[in-house]
């Protein structure tokens, strides 16, 4: 029988949305028992959360003053040891989890399979390759411990409503002390998650500037949305790295994506593919985006934004 | 640092639309244009820099794959590397099977630094990096966007989710090379003729004592689902009904 772990992400605080949408995935496979790993200084808060998700049958928590930060050198002797005894050992595809769950699979001696999208069964799954123009079907042999990554914008997170034990793990692997964290410059967090937000609005190379850029701001805010961007205006320098939307940026899955002045380059796609509906504006009517886009207005934008302020406020 | 190590992978150029073959046996890559992993050039571009200020002596590039693959090693020996190694083979690799590779040179060639790019961009597996960090015994600074080295150390910034990460790892390690690190330069047609000249050793991985290979079966291609073309609206009024009419707002 399938024996699903899966690794929690966390700040310290608050549960990841990831981690409840891992946990839908691990769901996928027939009878899986799933239990979530809490790895923290004082994992008390997150493992409450954790066992709180529907379908969860245990949370195990690893407290160590290592486990502050989220380095994936320091946890993945531990993830490695307490794999024991599972046939499964998932983590999101988020930043987090793509640098520790390798780390893992290697000091298991086994390959990983990146970006699950699909489980066709316990040893079988679809991912995507070249940037998502190609899905392809992985199977996986059957007596080695399986360990993936699962991307989150295909799956929604699973519901509250359970109520799972929690119990206290102790791990003996020795920990690295080659890798030290310093610091996390993170920008102002009073917005929604881009990652996770049910609504985003994203601003392209054509808002020109860092001060025009703030129109977008203004609009996500009537709208309660998550900001993003394209690379091009991160490259730019209207925006922070983090609001990046893309192949190299991050993929998401809200249910209404406003692209303003995107023109819509493949690996901008690749990051929105699996919104609900798609809204582009855009000056130029031949832009690729048009060819994705739920409902494409060809406008000004610098007049189109107010607009649609005002329609919005009334 | 005496040396640094960089693996450049042969891969189908960014700018080519893959597509998968109408009997879903593979993707189309017949006469299709074949570069450097783009996340490899950065790494490259990154180990070059570091041997211009003097931090570094030595800088050596390493392909896991066909013979062709020489195509993209003599680039990488044109933009500035001083040798390159080619571990031939046939096989398919998956990202174990090339950690493996890289740490069996790693015992030959000792590096103080190891940059790899942080995926590339056939696969998207994002693995090898941290899986050689893994087998090395060594830090792994994956996402990496700026990279200072001092004392035996290196301080690096990380992109992830929710901003800029800054980390300190002892040397040697694994660094994975993002997007923002830096810019590639061009290559030169004078540094094209030079690079000719520069020791290129090929080697299979029987030599290095390592099998190589995949443990996935992949039983089916296919396209990905198509998102339909929906309506244009006239004006801001209209757009705001669609809107309304599907609820969103």
């Amino acid at each position: 029988m399938a024996k699903v772990l899966i690794i929690a992400e966390h700040d310290g605080q608050s549960l990841n949305p990831s981690t409840p949408k891992c946990v839908k995935c691990a769901s996928g496979i027939e009878g899986a028992e799933i239990h979530v790993a809490v790895f923290a200084k004082d994992a008390s808060a997150v493992a409450e959360q954790a066992s709180a998700i529907d379908g969860v049958a245990k949370v195990l928590t690893v407290e160590n003053e290592a486990n502050e930060h989220a380095l994936g050198a320091v946890l993945a002797p531990q993830v490695a040891e307490l794999a024991d005894g599972y046939t499964h050992v998932l983590g999101a595809s988020t930043s987090f989890g793509k640098d520790l769950m390798p780390r893992v699979a290697a000091l298991l001696g086994v390959n990983q399979i990146s970006d699950v999208m699909e489980v066709l069964g316990p040893y079988e799954f679809k991912r995507p390759i070249y940037a998502g123009n190609a899905i392809i079907t992985v199977k996986a042999p059957e007596d080695k411990t399986l360990i993936a990554t699962v991307r989150a914008a295909s799956y929604q997170a699973a519901a509250d409503g359970g109520s799972a034990e929690v119990e206290a793990a102790s791990v003996s692997a020795e920990l690295p002390t080659h890798t030290r964290w310093l610091e996390l410059q993170a920008g102002s967090s009073d917005r929604p998650d881009l990652a996770t937000a049910p609504r985003v609005v994203s601003g392209g190379r054509a808002l020109g500037s860092e001060e025009n850029f703030e129109v977008i701001f203004k609009l996500a805010d009537k709208l309660g949305a998550a900001v993003g961007a394209s690379r091009a205006a991160v490259d730019a320098g209207y925006v922070p790295n983090e609001l990046q939307v893309g192949q190299t940026g991050k993929i998401i899955a809200p249910e209404l994506y406003i692209a303003i002045g995107i023109s819509g380059a493949i690996q901008h796609l690749t990051g929105i593919k699996d919104a609900g509906t798609i809204v582009a504006i855009n000056k130029d009517e031949d832009a690729p985006i048009f060819e994705v886009a739920d409902i494409g207005l060809v406008a000004d934008l610098f007049k189109a934004i107010p607009e649609l302020e005002d329609e919005l406020g009334s | 640092m005496d040396k640094i190590l960089v693996g450049l992978k042969r891969v189908v150029d960014y700018n080519v639309r893959v597509r998968v073959k109408s009997d879903g046996s593979g993707v189309e890559t017949e006469g299709v244009k074949m570069s450097i992993n783009p996340f490899d050039e950065i790494a490259l571009e990154e180990a070059l820099r570091i041997k211009e200020r003097g931090e570094a002596s030595e800088v050596v590039v390493v392909s896991i794959g066909p013979g062709e693959a020489q195509q993209q090693l003599r680039t990488g020996l044109a933009m500035g590397a001083d040798r390159a190694i080619l571990v031939e083979t046939g096989e398919a690799v998956d990202p174990l099977s090339a950690a493996r590779v890289f740490k069996a040179l790693i015992d030959k060639e000792e590096p103080g630094l190891v940059i790899l790019g942080k995926q590339a961009i056939d696969n998207d597996a994002n693995q090898t990096g941290q899986m050689l960090a893994a087998l090395w015994d060594r830090p792994q600074a994956t996402f990496c966007s700026g990279l200072e080295l001092a004392d035996g150390k290196a301080k690096i910034t990380r992109e992830v989710d929710v901003g800029l990460e800054v980390i300190e790892v002892d040397l040697p390690a694994v660094v994975t090379a993002d997007l923002r690190l830096n810019e590639p330069r061009y290559v030169k047609l004078p540094d094209i003729m030079k690079a000719k000249k520069k020791p290129l050793e090929t080697m299979s991985t029987d030599d290095l004592g390592v099998s190589v290979g995949a443990d996935f079966e992949i039983t089916a291609y296919e396209p990905p689902p198509q998102r339909q073309k929906g309506i244009m609206v006239e004006d801001v009024a209209g757009l705001v009904n669609a809107l309304k009419e599907k609820g969103l707002v």
